[in-house]
């Protein structure tokens, strides 16, 4: 498995990973609805994960793999919470569009 | 490592206390347990141990930050009884995520990893999304809480990104690793290992909300339920700063020409704006989050004047700050209860039947602005120093300046209270609380006046 990804060099995982990353970024910012702004989310830490294990095995290091793990389990912790509020805030607006949110400024 | 267990081991115990109905018996059992708490991890001075192949650092910096923000939740859960008392529910669940991030906030001073940093700051930051969000029934809690957790996720990306960078640069997550890499490529660094350091600053600035990265910082403060914007402001604030102080002192400073220019301009800004902002508020809470905000800015100014007694200023500041902080919110949850807002109008006439209240609000705020002989005083005096002996003249007097704009909207409250005139009421705080508030004021005063135990510490 290492030994097929080292045919790709690195250079082609940065740079695909931080599209992925900024795909991401867009989402979030252009986005209005809670949902999806959390699934672009998910994208960004998952092109993080690739990115990681990439380096991992290019440096030989098992840790950037470790890491992985412990970013999966710390996403899934934040997606459990996310969904949570998230259907709080349909409860009390009817709405999971972030532009209701508006009683909070200045 | 004790410290860790021993809150964990509290946490769960409340848990259960829970479980078993035993309501009466959180408050006391934390207020309890904390001291425990605190003391096993006074016993970790001086002995210097690493965890787990560096993962964690337990040496006399952590331990004295670590000291200072279980001291604070202590000081926080003093005021949870009168907060609660309204609450027909059972609140073990709350209690408990307080202290589970304050775990979080443990590991933030002691990482030695950049894997414990990022898991300190999610615990920390996934027990906080739970706690803004504790009113379900205030819409203004649940907006709060969606903002934070939106915002707090999104740059947590950034975050991780920038550690993603720095390991393929550096091949490492250990502190003394990177910071050993620093030292041998100094003058040739990758561009991955720059981009790196920046999205981390990113990522840290936005926990710590610093300008421009500040503005979720009054909405989610103000939305929060009081006692837990209480823990925001302070322990969290601290245990922010301190990650970024850490991270920069042992892994960056080899290269400090990089990014010191960038985290100058940010604490500037910062001191600038939360200070100039502050003066349109119109209510406490808001104004306390923009005093935040400023107050990270000046705690900034200790990471950018690197040196071996800036820890120790750092120590003082947070202190100083915590305690005036959670003086003020003391105050503020009577207030807001008695009469459903905060607004500096309802202040009026406050000292005429409160003046133990009033006296408190006062001293926080004379602290906060930096008045002689408060702690806030010596504790911007030890900064600004620290920040002038090490040749940022301009830095000491942009502070300054702030700090004297400051003084107007601080100011606001205290002229509400002694010198207009206002409907009377009264408060009705209790003997508990009221002796709580005169322990915080005269903790302010005392450090004031004798300093010299906080500021030769570390």
């Amino acid at each position: 498995m290492v030994q097929n990804l080292n045919y790709i060099p690195i250079h082609d995982y940065l740079i695909f990973c931080s599209a992925l990353f900024c795909i991401g970024v867009t989402g979030v910012l252009i986005k209005r609805n809670a949902l999806v702004i959390l699934m672009s989310i998910e994208l960004m830490v998952n092109s993080i994960n690739l990115l990681l294990a990439a380096f991992s095995a290019y440096t030989n290091d098992p840790a950037g793999q470790i890491f992985v793990f412990f970013i999966m389990v710390v996403a899934a912790a934040e997606v459990a919470v996310g969904l949570a509020i998230i259907v709080v805030i349909f409860r009390t607006t009817h709405s999971i569009d972030i532009d209701v949110l508006n009683k909070l400024k200045w | 490592m004790n410290t860790i267990i021993a809150l964990t081991v509290l946490g769960v115990a409340i848990l259960f206390l829970g479980i078993l109905k035993k309501n009466s018996w959180l408050l006391p059992t934390i207020l309890a347990g904390i001291p425990i708490v605190l003391i096993l991890t006074i016993t970790g001075w001086d002995t210097n141990r690493h965890y787990f192949n560096d993962m964690l650092i337990v040496d006399n910096y952590a331990v004295t930050f670590n000291s200072v923000m279980i001291f604070s939740t202590f000081l926080i859960f003093m005021f949870a009884g009168k907060y609660y008392h309204l609450v027909q529910r059972s609140l073990d669940d709350i209690y408990a995520i307080v202290i589970f991030a304050l775990v979080g906030c443990v590991l933030m001073t002691s990482y030695g990893n950049l894997i414990m940093l990022f898991l300190g700051i999610e615990t920390l930051s996934i027990a906080l999304y739970i706690l803004a969000g504790s009113h379900k029934e205030s819409i203004t809690s649940n907006e709060a809480t969606l903002k934070y957790f939106l915002l707090g996720s999104f740059l947590s990306g950034f975050l991780l990104f920038g550690i993603a960078l720095i390991y393929g640069a550096s091949g490492t997550f250990n502190l003394d690793g990177i910071n050993s890499y620093v030292i041998n490529h100094a003058s040739h660094l990758p561009p991955i290992f720059k981009a790196g350091l920046f999205l981390m600053i990113i990522g840290l600035a936005f926990k710590i909300a610093i300008v421009p990265f500040h503005f979720w910082a009054p909405d989610v403060y103000e939305g929060t339920p009081t006692l837990v914007s209480a823990f925001m402001v302070t322990v969290v604030k601290t245990a922010s700063i301190i990650a970024l102080f850490r991270l920069f002192s042992t892994s960056f400073s080899a290269v400090k020409e990089l990014w010191e220019p960038t985290l100058a301009i940010l604490a500037v800004l910062t001191i600038l704006v939360g200070n100039f902002t502050g003066l349109y508020q119109t209510n406490l809470k808001r104004m306390l989050a923009y005093s935040s905000i400023s107050h990270s800015g000046y705690m900034m100014l200790a990471v950018i004047a690197f040196s071996h007694s800036s820890a120790n200023t750092l120590l003082f500041y947070a202190f100083a700050y915590s305690v005036a902080t959670i003086l003020a919110f003391g105050v503020l949850i009577l207030v807001r209860e008695a009469k459903g807002n905060d607004l500096f109008t309802s202040f009026r006439g406050l000292a005429k039947r409160n003046p133990v209240e009033a006296f408190s609000l006062s001293v926080a705020m004379l602290s906060l602005t930096g008045i002689p002989p408060l702690a806030g005083f010596f504790a911007k005096y030890y900064l600004f120093f620290t920040v002038m002996d090490k040749g940022y003249l301009w830095l000491m007097i942009i502070a300054i300046v702030g700090s004297a704009v400051s003084a107007v909207y601080y100011f606001k409250p205290v002229i509400s209270m002694y010198l207009e005139e206002g409907q009377e009421f009264d408060l009705k705080a209790g003997v508990a609380y009221r002796m709580s508030l005169l322990f915080l004021a005269i903790l302010t005063v005392l450090t004031g006046v004798l300093p010299f135990f906080l500021i030769n510490l570390i």
